[in-house]
């Protein structure tokens, strides 16, 4: 039987059953058992998929020569497929006790699975109107899940999300409008197939600068980021895992990869604003990171910041693919950009849940208000402590291996000044944590919360999960890159042979 | 060079940037709004206008026509297949937008968005 489909039906369709449970005034526990075991069961899929061969599945027989739409397993999309299945799981399960605070379990549950079937959407379809659908469903699932608990800031967070948001689509709708009058396709792997004789069109530089601002404004790079740090803080703490760990990835840098090498062809021009996007990204992210003094709004900036250090990476990459410089390199820059990719899931998903999770007790999240938590909290502290050393790139943590081989990567393919930024950024990066773990963990209780306890297991579990992922995401990196990484550098390496992969011939 | 043909096309992009500029420049949420409406209608005209075709007849093959000379006749259906999907989710969208500015008008008692600003940083 054929399961791709499945990554997309499921979560649709159970999205729609959650609200009229909640309707029949059906037990909680129902609720929570279903949303565990349908996030549970897409995780066990997507893992099952890794040991597959690539394959097209055409909806409804539809195949060439006459292309309806299709859905692809290839590298790629088999890595983002496993990012967004684990650490969806890891939400639900934190969710279950967190989601006290808020009313309308039922809704949440749904727009969470909204959100879920969006990605998985766009990490597997090969079609780009389809692509632009997706998107639009996860985009509308986010919008309404930033506006959740429906406090001032939270909707005004919502409201500038959902325009901005709006106007990016509009943009990527105008791109792939003309860019099928310019091919007569809508397929990605037939736009690919064309793509040779299209490029040096005057009109393709439009559609790139359409494509780049739609999905740069999805991805928050700078300048396109003014969005991310109200809204990624102001969701609850779950939703802020969910979109600062996967949204980001899946629906912008993602999308950006799939089609500047697989459907466009990466040339130098493209490669370089992938690399300038990519440092100036880094570096505003992380200064602006620095002062804050909410915990949430902090790790939102540094999202910025971290996604930065994976467009710049895989930049490079293409840049010394594009000029013919030496393969490795490029494969070298290409594989530890998706490696940040996926650490970056992991410890940022670590660090929202852990600033949830101190929430939950505490009931602020300002860093001047907490204090000594790592006392009172001791498997929240630990988790909090390891995701902190990851993301600032301390041995032997998921975040220092990739970050080396990011910079290695980089000053082997010939740009001094950008190697140096990135350990100027890391050590800024290190410099914020510094101040979170001082602040939240270290120093004394404050009077107002000498009560507080550790919230549960239910929320324990997945922070304990994700910190033994940041340990031997990095340590035990050769066992599982094979099946992993590798077939999702190949697959962006081989850029335009993409189309014959899947039209065949 | 541009003929009159190209005018159309003329009109969507100033239709776009007419949307663009009320999203810029305006300071009320409900005219924002409107901004969203014009730039979703003017890509929707913009993808109706790539399928169109001088004198052509409506898509819808009958047992009378000949295929070849019908394909060569009609007007390509499929820009307005993604129009309609493309309505559907401006719809969507369309909605939540409003129920957020009627919740914010609810808290603030305002449309102004120079007077929402609770968020800073």
């Amino acid at each position: 039987m054929e399961t791709l489909p499945l990554f997309i039906a499921i979560p649709l369709a159970v999205a729609f059953l959650f609200p009229v449970f909640e309707k029949l005034s059906l037990r909680r526990a129902l609720l929570d058992g279903l949303a565990v075991l349908a996030t549970a069961a897409l995780l066990a899929g997507s893992l099952g998929l890794l040991a597959q061969p690539d394959r097209v599945y055409w909806i409804g027989g539809w195949a060439p020569p006459v292309t309806g739409i299709n859905l692809v397993s290839d590298g790629l999309s088999r890595l983002m497929l496993v990012v967004v299945q684990a650490i969806s799981f890891f939400s639900i399960v934190f969710s279950l006790r967190y989601m006290d605070r808020y009313s309308s379990r039922g809704f949440y549950y749904g727009l969470f699975f909204l959100l879920l079937a969006g990605m998985n959407g766009v990490v597997l379809t090969g079609d780009l109107f389809n692509l632009f659908v997706f998107i639009e469903i996860a985009a509308i699932a986010s919008y309404a899940l930033v506006a959740f608990g429906c406090e001032s800031e939270e909707l005004e967070a919502s409201f500038k999300y959902l325009v901005l948001g709006s106007v990016s689509s509009a943009f990527i709708l105008l791109g792939v409008g003309m860019l099928y009058n310019l091919t007569g396709t809508l397929n990605m792997a037939e736009v690919a197939a064309k793509a040779p004789a299209l490029s040096g069109l005057p009109i393709m530089a439009m559609v790139g600068a359409c494509f780049l601002f739609g999905f740069g404004l999805k991805a928050a790079m700078v300048p396109f980021h003014a969005w991310l740090p109200d809204a990624h803080p102001s969701a609850p703490a779950p939703i802020s895992a969910m979109l600062s760990g996967v949204l980001i990835k899946a629906g912008g840098v993602y999308v950006l990869f799939r089609l500047f090498f697989s459907v466009f062809g990466m040339d130098l021009l493209y490669a370089r604003v992938f690399m300038a996007l990519g440092a100036v990204s880094m570096l505003i992210g992380v200064l602006l990171a620095v002062g804050q003094w909410d915990f949430k709004r902090l790790l939102a900036y540094h999202s910025i910041s971290q996604m930065g250090y994976v467009l710049l990476s895989v930049g490079v990459g293409g840049e010394v693919l594009a000029r013919g410089g030496p393969t490795p390199v490029a494969a070298l820059a290409v594989f530890a950009g998706l490696f940040h990719l996926v650490n970056h899931a992991a410890f940022k998903s670590l660090l929202f849940l852990c600033s949830g999770s101190m929430e939950y007790v505490t009931g602020t999240r300002q860093l001047a208000e907490m204090g000594g938590l790592s006392r009172p909290m001791p498997l929240t502290g630990l988790a909090c402590r390891v995701a902190a050393l990851s993301i600032s790139g301390i041995p032997p943590f998921n975040g220092f291996w990739s970050k080396l081989l990011i910079i290695i990567a980089i000053v082997q393919a010939g740009h001094y000044a950008l190697a140096a930024l990135t350990v100027l950024v890391s050590f800024l990066t290190l410099l914020s944590f510094i101040k979170v773990q001082r602040y939240a963990l270290e120093g004394p209780l404050p009077e107002l919360l000498r009560s507080v306890r550790e919230a549960g297991l239910a929320m324990s579990l997945p922070l304990l999960a994700l910190a033994a992922l940041c340990l031997l995401g990095g340590l035990l990196l050769p066992l599982y890159a094979g099946a992993l990484f590798t077939p999702a550098q190949e697959a962006m390496l081989s850029g335009l042979n993409y189309a014959r992969a899947i039209l065949g011939g | 060079m541009p003929t009159l043909d190209h005018l159309p096309y003329l009109f969507a992009m100033l239709l776009f940037v007419i949307g663009l500029y009320a999203i810029v420049a305006k300071k009320n949420l409900v005219k924002l709004i409107l901004g969203l409406i014009v730039i979703e209608y003017a890509v929707n005209l913009f993808l109706l206008l790539l399928g169109y075709r001088g004198g052509g007849v409506a898509p819808i093959l009958t047992r009378r026509d000949a295929p070849a000379e019908f394909l060569a006749r009609t007007v390509d259906p499929l820009p307005q297949a993604l129009i309609l999907t493309a309505i559907v989710i401006g719809l969507g969208t369309l909605a939540l937008v409003t129920a957020l500015a009627l919740r914010l008008y609810d808290r603030y008692g305002t449309f102004d968005i120079t007077e929402i600003k609770k968020l800073k940083g």
